[in-house]
């Protein structure tokens, strides 16, 4: 239908109501498959002993907030990032500081661990995602090594490696993800689709293929195809920012945590939300989740400084753990999930096993 | 970039995703529920948060000792 003359307010309304009346057409679909909760499904599965699980390393010298952290393949050392700019790699075995870096710029928001285990990425308000290489020398200064990858037009959010040391997958506040060629920071893909700031990224399990999963200030949770850039599945059931999106380990479904207090599963299959992990106690939001190595625990870090565990089939909350002073700010189970790690506002990061 | 776009942009990108998605394939919830549960029942065993790893072979429970190197 071509229009002469086309009325700006005329167009943006009519998109509107087309806009509506598909995402009620979605929901139409979506829901005549919701034929039964997954809770309901597990009402046969063993319910889950007592649980104990204490502070077994407290990782200090930090000099401001604790922003986030990751593990090494190697499972037992952890990078992280604080908001005084600094990058510190860290033995937790032993607690020792293996590596510092003063990045130029403060809030770095990112930091993830190279597969090798020879590098770490980093980001914030610098807008960038830098890699450095880790070298043996301890003397050695690492930020002459450094190589800038990404550049955004917004700060960082988010970063990780692929599976190897070769890309990174990054997000940023200017409402795009990207994948980047390391070696010649070129970019490869980028990623169009959010309505606002991207605050938090997961790639899918290897086996299960070339997709990623985001989530933004849209409070819009999206699913991506590496290769051609498209979004193939989005979920929109929070009621607020989503700062945390991670995939459970089949691959088959992600968990998020976001500013509603929820934590939420998605099942990819199903194409829709099959639990909502909540309290009416919990009024803090959730900023990162983590799935146990099987999938049967879900832990959320949380703005009222409390990590709480979270039967993931059953829905129900098996245990809070207190300790950290201030915000809990990210979250990371091991490798081999022997335990976690947690970072937050109070400058510290635990180890939790 | 989001923040650059004009609000019927943003919306026309919606539109164009949500067409697609309309028509996405999709599996009942009474089907794949079980399958995520499966998995998690024959991850369990050998989940250490879940079943415990005794204290001497669990690196993070052991406290102190010294490490020369």
């Amino acid at each position: 239908m071509a229009a002469q003359e086309v009325q700006p307010n005329e167009t943006l309304a009519s998109l509107k109501t087309e806009s509506e009346t598909l995402k009620t057409k979605l929901e139409e679909e979506r829901a005549k498959l919701h034929d039964v909760e997954l809770h309901q499904v597990a009402e046969k599965v063993e319910a889950l002993g007592q649980f104990v699980m204490k502070t077994r390393r407290t990782l200090k010298g930090h000099g401001n907030k604790v922003l986030c952290m990751d593990w090494c393949k190697d499972k037992r050392r952890i990078v992280s990032s604080s908001q005084d700019g600094k990058v510190i790699v860290w033995d937790a075995f032993t607690t020792n500081k293996e590596h510092a870096v003063t990045m130029p710029c403060t809030w770095v928001m990112a930091c993830a661990y190279a597969p090798s285990g020879c590098a770490v990425a980093c980001g914030g308000l610098d807008n960038k995602c830098s890699v450095y290489p880790l070298s043996l020398d301890k003397n050695e200064n690492l930020a002459a090594k450094k190589k800038s990858v990404a550049m955004h037009t917004n700060y960082l959010s988010a970063c990780s490696f692929t599976n190897s040391d070769m890309q990174i997958l990054t997000s940023s506040g200017d409402g795009t993800c990207a994948l980047w060629d390391v070696e010649s920071g070129q970019l490869l893909q980028s990623f169009h689709g959010h309505a606002a700031d991207v605050l938090c990224l997961d790639l899918a399990p290897s086996e299960t293929g070339n997709t990623f999963v985001s989530g933004g200030c849209d409070k819009k949770a999206n699913v991506w195809d590496m290769r051609s850039g498209q979004c193939v599945q989005s979920f929109e059931t929070h009621e607020s920012d989503i700062n945390s999106v991670r995939y459970y380990p089949s691959g088959d479904a992600f968990a998020s945590g976001s500013d509603d207090a929820t934590c939420r599963l998605y099942d990819l299959r199903a194409d829709r939300e099959v639990a909502i992990y909540s309290k009416e106690s919990i009024i803090f939001g959730a900023s990162s989740v983590d799935f146990s190595l099987s999938g049967r625990l879900l832990f959320g870090g949380y703005n009222d400084y409390t990590i709480n565990v979270w039967d993931v089939l059953k829905g129900t909350r098996v245990s809070i753990l207190f300790g950290h002073e201030n915000r809990v700010s990210t979250l990371r189970v091991s490798p081999d999930g022997t335990a976690f790690c947690s970072g937050s506002w109070d400058h510290t990061l635990r180890i939790w096993a | 970039m989001a923040r650059d776009m004009s609000d019927k942009d943003i919306l026309k990108m919606e539109l164009e995703q949500l067409k697609k998605e309309v028509n996405t394939p999709r599996t009942p919830v009474s089907a794949t529920a079980p399958e995520l549960i499966s998995f998690v029942e024959t991850q369990s065993a050998e989940d250490p948060l879940i079943k415990g790893v005794p204290e001497d072979k669990n690196p993070f429970k052991e406290k102190g000792g010294c490490i020369i190197t």
